[in-house]
């Protein structure tokens, strides 16, 4: 009985290890950088992380349309190393010994690919498939570009100042020109004759001396 | 002259509010940009400290003695750069008219510098960094293609901010975007300018002040960052040999002399505004020590910065070859470290020689990274930028780095502006009555319409163009000139007469000999090395061109002729104003001498009789 069983059983290892082979046909290989995504929180890659990633593959089989009773036993992994790095391959359940078309897998990955890579608190770098390109984020665009909004607050400040210069530069013209035009009406108003710095007025001349010396000289001198 | 009384006479002219004013305004004018980006290169290429020694001796035998001779002729005779020349004897009234012209030019395309500076500036406010992503290209697939050859950094620098053509002579179109940022620079520098000194002085407590507290800050921080100590001993390395080259020697004196922004007329102007008795002989020495010292304490943080960048450069390039082996040899993680990779290599080369030459690993070395060498904008531009990304908190330093480049910058452009504005406040192109905000706004705004031509796609190879040529050999000439039109046409004996009156002590014998025989025979050795230095090529430059072959190595192209006349045009038109100034005297005195009658009532060459 047992060796009833364990033909069927090499003929199905054997089988898987056709189906999964470094550069099989419909085979992906998969690279995990752990230490590089987690740094010290980094776990083991073993025998559970690969029963996780078979429900993972399987789960993204099932949520692509065509393949809904994929099973974890149709995923098959093979040449673990150290690196992490592994090849699989989606074995297909209806048809014996074939495996699913690369373009199938590839979209189902594709499609989940942040389900797969949460699941494994990776990224697309640390998680990678080796042929399935991931599409980039798109950039995140804002409204207005920031820069914009910086140069209209600097332009306003400098336009304020500018204005305000000029504002104060005319009210201190005009206050000089107010000043100026003041001070000549005073001295318009103030006609003064003066006489060694001294207004004519202030000199009285009715309380004047006349100096006899000279008063009483004058018949002295012959008339011209 | 000596017998004049010191009767502080009121003559309506603007004067300095304090000597410290003054003072922080010469210094502010010649610490520019060249300070933090073409001395820390020269010092890379030419021997490390060994460079400061062709250094200091030209600033002893060539700065010094020519700050001096400018500030105590602005100082004595009280007038801008032209009226200046005329008053010495009108015959050299081109020398003024020279610099004016020089100082027109370059506050041109000084300016547009800036507009870089701001719009990065105000790029600097985002997260991430704009230079530090590529952008994806239409289908979302991959990076934009010339970004992706190049690096994000060069790619936002002549895509996004210049938008380059890949030839001087395709024009290409006006970018809006460096339009809205020329407008900003020339509306910031009519609001420092608007009334001269008056608002400039207040102005550049700030400007000249602020550089120095960003310089300490990235002095702190760069010191900091982990390879900084291999960038400042790879630069203060000293390497006697070079000091063999002429060439060392050649860009030493071209420095100092370009660096304290001598011959444009602005220090002319600046001492014009101080008392007649201030001693110009100790603010000469300060202004160029504090120059000089700058240039040396900038070099630091530059050069831990650019230590920084190259360890992190070199470490990347360890790391992509580590990830490549251990991908291909499907190697556990952190198997190979930096530190053991030149033993697993040499083992796995030993055991396994085909597969790493397949691999194509690239040879990672420090000191390639370390020499490499750029100045001017490609080092704020692209190098700088690149190691601000790597800094934790780039925004904060990218914010710093751009205020700190606009200040030195606008410091420098007051010194230019005002090397324009006072010569034609003094000729009185507008009427008196007009205030003085009138002619400062009209000549920001023809500058700004002007310099619309450098926002064009090919903008920056004409800036190139006009740094090279507008702003070296004329400046040159013109020192020279100035030397020995003060020496020999006004005389040795009085000019000392004049500054002993000024700073109150006898003149030095070192002076004597210096402005007499050192400084025009250095001058004039300079002028004529640089002269032939320009012309043993043909005149060249590196283009950015996409479609190049090399890319991203710029193309080597040749001027075409129109533009190689331009050049030669920029350089020989403000040095042809001496001899042409000159000319028309002479020619009006042999009119006037022939034709007595036609004398008109004029004094001549009476120079301590107005201020």
């Amino acid at each position: 009985m047992l060796r009833a069983l364990l033909f069927p059983l090499s003929v199905v290892a054997i089988a898987h290890a056709e189906l999964c082979k470094p550069d099989a046909q419909n085979a992906f290989k998969v690279r995990i950088s752990i230490k590089t995504a987690l740094g010290d929180n980094a776990y083991a890659w073993d025998a559970n992380e690969e029963y996780l990633f078979k429900a993972m593959v399987a789960f993204a089989m099932r949520r692509y349309s065509s393949r809904s009773t994929t099973q974890i036993s149709n995923v098959l992994l093979c040449n673990v190393t150290d690196r992490v790095s592994f090849w699989f391959v989606v074995t297909d359940s209806s048809k014996n010994v074939t495996t699913v078309p690369g373009s199938e897998v590839e979209a189902a990955i594709r499609m989940n690919r942040n389900r797969i890579n949460n699941a494994f608190l990776l990224s697309d770098k640390t998680l990678q498939f080796l042929k399935i390109t991931s599409t980039l984020s798109p950039p995140v665009e804002p409204s207005t570009p920031a820069w914009l909004i910086v140069f209209g607050v600097v332009l306003c400040l400098v336009v304020a100042g500018i204005v305000f210069l000029i504002v104060s530069g005319i009210q201190k013209h005009k206050k000089k020109n107010k000043e100026s035009t003041e001070r000549e009406n005073l001295e318009e108003k103030v006609e003064v004759t003066l006489e060694n710095g001294m207004p004519c007025e202030a000199l009285d001349l009715k309380a004047g001396h006349i100096n006899g010396v000279f008063a009483a000289d004058d018949e002295r001198f012959t008339s011209l | 002259l000596s017998a004049t009384p010191e009767i502080p006479k009121e003559d309506g002219r603007p004067k300095w509010d304090n000597k410290f004013q003054y003072i922080l305004s010469c210094i502010g004018f010649a610490v520019g940009l060249g300070n933090v980006w073409r001395f820390p290169y020269l010092c890379q290429i030419h021997g490390g400290g060994a460079f400061l020694i062709p250094y200091f001796i030209a600033l002893l035998f060539e700065g010094i003695p020519l700050l001096h001779l400018e500030l105590a002729l602005g100082q004595y005779l009280r007038k801008g750069s032209i009226r200046a020349w005329n008053t010495i004897s009108p015959y050299l009234g081109g020398i003024g008219v020279g610099s004016w012209m020089v100082s027109v030019l370059v506050s041109l395309y000084y300016n547009t510098v800036l507009t870089w500076v701001m719009w990065y500036f105000i790029n600097s406010f985002q997260e991430p960094l704009p230079w530090s992503v590529c952008p994806l290209n239409e289908n979302r697939t991959g990076f934009n293609e010339e970004c992706y050859e190049s690096t994000a950094v060069n790619y936002f620098w002549y895509r996004k901010t210049l938008n380059i053509t890949p030839d001087i002579a395709e024009s290409g179109t006006l970018q809006w975007w460096l339009i809205l940022c020329l407008a900003a620079c020339w509306a910031i520098v009519y609001l420092c300018t608007i009334r001269g000194i008056e608002t400039t002085g207040k102005a550049i407590y700030v400007t000249a002040i602020f550089p120095y507290l960003v310089l300490t800050i990235f002095l702190i921080q760069g010191l900091t960052l982990p390879g900084a100590t291999e960038g400042l001993i790879y630069l203060f390395t000293p390497n006697l040999n070079t000091l063999k080259n002429p060439r060392v020697w050649l860009d030493a004196a071209t420095q100092i002399f370009f660096s304290l922004s001598l011959a444009f007329g602005g220090l002319i102007a600046f001492a014009s505004y101080n008392p007649k008795k201030n001693d110009c002989e100790k603010d000469a020495v300060t202004v160029a020590i504090v120059n000089s010292m700058t240039s040396v304490y900038a070099s630091i943080p530059v050069f831990s910065v650019l230590g920084f960048k190259a360890t992190t450069a070199y470490w990347d390039c360890l790391d992509r070859n580590i990830i490549n082996i251990i991908n291909e040899f499907d190697l556990p993680e952190e198997s190979i470290m930096r530190q053991n990779y030149t033993s697993w290599i040499s083992f796995l080369n030993s055991s396994y020689p085909e597969k790493i030459a397949g691999l194509k690993l690239k040879s990672c070395n420090l000191q390639e990274y370390l020499d490499q060498s750029v100045s001017g904008t490609g080092l704020a531009f692209i190098v700088f930028t690149q190691a601000i990304i790597l800094m934790p908190g780039s925004q904060a330093w990218a914010i710093l780095f751009f205020i700190m480049l606009f200040s030195l910058g606008l410091s420098s452009m007051f010194g230019n502006i005002e090397g324009v504005f006072t010569p034609l406040l003094e000729l009185q192109i507008i009427p008196k009555s007009a205030p003085k905000e009138l002619l400062s706004g009209v000549i920001c705004l023809i500058s700004f319409l002007i310099a619309l031509c450098f926002t064009l796609g090919s903008g920056s190879y004409w800036i190139d163009i006009f740094d090279r040529y507008a702003g070296s050999v004329p400046l040159l000439v013109i020192a020279f000139f100035e030397v020995i039109g003060v020496v020999y046409i006004y005389k040795i004996k009085r000019f000392s007469k004049d500054v002993e009156w000024m700073t109150g002590r006898k003149l030095n014998l070192y002076w004597q000999i210096t402005w007499r025989f050192i400084s025009p025979l250095l001058l004039l050795i300079v002028f004529m090395a640089f002269v032939t230095l320009q012309m043993q090529k043909p005149p060249s430059y590196t283009a950015w061109n996409p479609k190049y072959e090399g890319f991203p190595m710029k193309e080597e192209k040749v001027y075409p002729p129109w533009v190689q006349a331009i050049c030669v045009l920029l350089a020989a038109l403000p040095c042809v104003c001496v001899p042409l100034v000159a000319l028309f005297h002479l020619v009006k005195q042999k009119r006037r001498s022939k034709d007595p009658s036609l004398v008109p009532p004029e004094v001549f060459s009476c120079h301590g009789a107005n201020s």
